[in-house]
């Protein structure tokens, strides 16, 4: 792959920037935690700091800048401290053989995953049927059409926290069933857009020639229209379970949340403790470019298969 | 009960209208094109409220469309407020600064071959991720007001745009180029004539799709600290609160917004680009 | 053409593509010259290398081996003097510009006044008879009438050498005729050196002064016809004996390089 120099190189540039970006963001950080322990500030009084370019407490105190490169509490963790914290909630204590305890990134993982694969199910079916069924009636084409390209703009987010005070209201336990809506909602409709497109993108000539063979609706669904609109479906399931993932950590992120990647993002703000912010958005990451990825996957062995690979 | 009778007469009626309209020699006419959605929408709330009153939901659970209406009406005040302070505060300058920003970069990046083949993977992938998370640490580092909210937008907002923009410079085709190339045409020129108006489609879909994101980021951005306004801020503590029926408002405030946030730029894209395919019918 | 240099000198000129079958001989061993003032036709099937040659004059494409020169120069140097004009397959036109903005484009790129612009402008839009259209977009115009913009755009900075790559090939036969009819007249009134791509033999028949037979693998010349047709020619000159006799020496060149073979 010619291009993995330089996505490499430019991996490499983005972590050299972090890492130098650290000592700025933490100065502040550091200067308070030094003058907590005792040592010389300049200037001493926390408030005289407020008032001071980081810029400046940075030429004042050059010991420690080393210091903000270790803190507990970082306003910016470096690439070195993210990684620890992810280690020490997932693969350690998986090493140590409690890889499903409630501190661990594996568990909460895997409660988002849950609700994200329901949900991805449940938005695809229900977007391929619509798909389906707008095709092929012109009624259900021109009144859900319009809407369906209407809804991508509202900002479907802001149901959220009511689907989850609905669901309880009417006496569904847990937030499982409330997420996977949520996450089913932003996933449906681009799959229908998308299905809509690839239903309708075999030529006329193509569509014609099946009149010819007296083709009925159903074989020239199965045989023309549907291997024709797998591009489409695979390119709106890419974006399609990229937002059922957003979606499930915007169901986590509410008040009162206790578990999934969402919920350890909400308990780490209200704790005051950054690491676990930036671990569980580095979780979250990881699972959307693994699903993303092994979507990505499948579309290229199908296609290759169809071969219907460029 | 007579509600419930009503609406599913009223929605079944509608449905009526619209497979005739569907099926008419009218069809193809922009007023039809129009009527029929929104008779779909209206009967879908006739619904609503036939069902919410003849089971006498309670508010608590889903407000009667004629309750939601009456609440907007009360409430403009708070919705006006809240609508500056996240559609226009959050939204609209990040969108503008996001969007200026990834502009800008893809337009550095384009000179070197290199930096596009790395920066374009990763533009792609970053844009799938769930940006939202970030949201915390950014109000962390700009404070609980408009500032961190417009900054999750720029950054959920930067990365569809810079990768749309990148690959709209790069759908210039080779004749084209070469063209170009036999005029001893510069690279500016070539820029500024050619490849940026080629581009300009996709730009705009990016830039359409920023327009979503831009609210979305807003408004969750505000479920993580606000001062007391903005809607994300309502919402969560409506829910809170169980003022449904103010939620309910604030949501029919949002998509308004969002359509018409969408429709705006939908609109500016028909006029710069009347001359793609996808927008003239054929003279 | 005793004395007179030519305009467009080749001389084993080589070139070949390294791909991942192996290479291939776009070109070996041509040795061309072109006249000023001449009508030049190259002939031959698909990767007999005549697009190349002719991307080759308009430093399109680099050469392997051997010499090329334009007007003297490399064809590099001849591309930053701006001594010919392109005419692609596709017209090319830019949708979001006018007609008019489309012609101007080399104009504005080589730096011409806005006056200048208006005028040369106005005039190739005359020459090939598209005065009304000015202001109308690409997509409003058929297919003959963008490729005669395309042409127009060609001719408004006024290079001496006009390359033309199977311009009229995406058109159908009529309209093919009748543009034939009008490039000889532009030619005649313009006096340029004209190279020609084509894969047609009767226009390649019709328009030239000299016809370029080539073969593939390798690409080379087999056979440069000096056309004795008179330079007036009507339309109808395509039923005479002597057309007929120099479409044949064609189709036998053409036959000699296997262009019939499987």
């Amino acid at each position: 792959m010619r291009n993995t120099l330089p996505i490499l190189a430019v991996l490499g540039a983005l972590v050299v920037l972090w890492y130098v970006a650290v000592a700025p963001m933490n100065i502040r950080g550091a200067l308070d935690v030094a003058d907590r322990g005792g040592a010389e500030v300049i200037p001493p009084e926390s408030r005289d700091r407020f008032e001071t370019s980081i810029w400046r407490l940075m030429v004042d105190n050059p010991e420690q800048i080393a210091a903000g490169y270790s803190l507990d509490r970082p306003r910016l963790p470096t690439p070195g401290q993210v990684g620890q914290e992810l280690w020490k909630t997932t693969g350690d204590m998986a090493l140590k053989g409690r890889p499903m305890s409630k501190r661990s990134l594996i568990y909460h993982g895997w409660i988002t995953l849950q609700s994200t694969l329901w949900g991805f199910a449940l938005g695809t079916a229900l977007g391929m049927a619509g798909a389906i069924a707008i095709v092929y009636s012109r009624v259900v084409d021109m009144s859900l059409m319009p809407w369906a390209i209407i809804s991508q703009t509202v900002p479907i987010v802001a149901l959220a926290p009511m689907i989850i005070v609905l669901s309880s209201q009417v006496g569904i336990e847990g937030r499982g069933v409330p997420k996977a809506i949520i996450s089913a909602y932003l996933c449906y409709f681009p799959v229908l857009v998308g299905m809509v497109k690839g239903l309708r993108s075999p030529a006329a000539a193509q569509l014609d020639l099946l009149k010819t063979y007296s083709a009925s609706g159903v074989q020239g669904f199965l045989k023309l229209r549907l291997p024709a609109s797998m591009p489409y479906l695979f390119t709106s399931l890419k974006i399609g379970i990229a937002a059922a993932l957003v979606g499930t950590i915007v169901g986590e992120l509410p008040t009162g949340a206790i578990s999934g990647l969402g919920a350890r993002i909400l308990i780490g703000d209200q704790f005051g403790t950054p690491l676990a912010i930036w671990s569980a958005l580095f979780a979250a990451a990881i699972l959307a470019g693994t699903l993303v990825t092994l979507l990505d996957l499948l579309q290229r062995v199908t296609l290759r298969r169809m071969g219907m690979l460029a | 009960m007579n509600w419930l009778i009503f609406a599913l007469v009223f929605w079944l009626g509608g449905w009526a209208l619209n497979a005739y309209l569907a099926n008419s020699p009218w069809r193809s006419a922009l007023i039809v094109r129009v009527m029929i959605p929104v008779v779909f929408g209206v009967t879908l709330l006739v619904l609503w409220e036939g069902t919410v009153r003849a089971f006498g939901v309670s508010p608590v659970i889903l407000p009667a469309p004629s309750v939601v209406a009456s609440t907007f009406v009360a409430s403009t005040d708070i919705l006006w407020e809240d609508f500056q302070q996240t559609v226009l505060k959050g939204a609209v300058s990040g969108f503008l600064i996001g969007t200026a920003a990834a502009f800008a970069t893809a337009i550095l990046i384009d000179r070197s071959a290199f930096l596009t083949r790395g920066l374009l993977p990763i533009g792609n992938f970053v844009a799938a991720l769930p940006i939202v998370g970030i949201a915390p640490i950014l109000v962390n580092w700009f404070g609980f007001d408009w500032h961190s909210k417009a900054a999750v937008v720029v950054v959920m907002v930067f990365f569809p745009v810079l990768v749309n923009t990148v690959q709209g410079l790069r759908e210039t085709d080779a004749m084209q180029r070469d063209l170009m190339h036999t005029y001893a045409a510069g690279y500016f020129d070539t820029l500024i004539k050619l490849r940026l108006p080629a581009a300009l489609p996709f730009v705009f879909n990016g830039l359409k799709i920023a327009t979503t994101l831009a609210l979305i980021g807003a408004i969750v951005a505000e479920y993580f600290g606000s001062p007391t306004r903005g809607m994300g801020f309502r919402i969560s503590t409506g829910v809170g609160s169980l003022s449904i029926d103010l939620v309910w408002a604030e949501i029919v405030v949002a998509a308004m917004a969002g359509t018409t946030f969408y429709g705006l730029v939908a609109w500016i894209e028909k006029r710069v680009t009347f001359w793609h395919p996808s927008h003239r019918t054929s003279n | 053409m005793l004395g007179e240099m030519a305009v467009i000198s080749a001389k084993s000129l080589d070139l070949t593509f390294q791909t991942n079958d192996g290479p291939v001989h776009a070109l070996s061993g041509i040795d061309l010259d072109i006249g000023k003032g001449e009508f030049v036709s190259f002939i031959g099937p698909s990767g007999c290398g005549k697009t190349t040659f002719l991307r080759c004059v308009a430093a399109l494409e680099a050469p392997t081996g051997g010499t090329l020169t334009v007007n003297g120069m490399t064809p590099d140097e001849a591309r930053k003097a701006r001594a010919y004009g392109y005419v692609f397959q596709a017209a090319g036109l830019y949708p979001w510009r006018s007609i008019e903005k489309n012609i101007a484009l080399p104009l504005e790129i080589m730096g011409f006044s806005k006056a200048e612009q208006t005028e040369r402008t106005e005039r190739v839009l005359d020459l090939v008879e598209l005065s009304n259209f000015g202001k109308k977009y690409p997509w409003q115009l058929s297919g003959g009438m963008q490729q005669r913009a395309s042409i127009a755009r060609a001719l408004a900075f006024d290079a001496d050498i006009l390359l033309m790559d199977e311009p009229f090939g995406a058109l159908d036969e009529i309209v093919r005729d009748h543009l034939n009819e009008q490039l000889l007249e532009l030619w005649a009134r313009t006096e340029k050196t004209i190279g020609f791509v084509t894969h047609s033999i009767p226009e390649a028949v019709y328009l030239s002064t000299k016809i370029v037979v080539m073969s593939p693998r390798p690409g080379r010349i087999t056979d440069v016809i000096d056309s004795p047709l008179p330079k007036e020619r009507p339309l109808d000159i395509r039923d005479t004996p002597e057309f007929l006799a120099v479409a044949h020496r064609v189709r036998d060149g053409l036959r000699a390089g296997h262009a019939y073979d499987d």
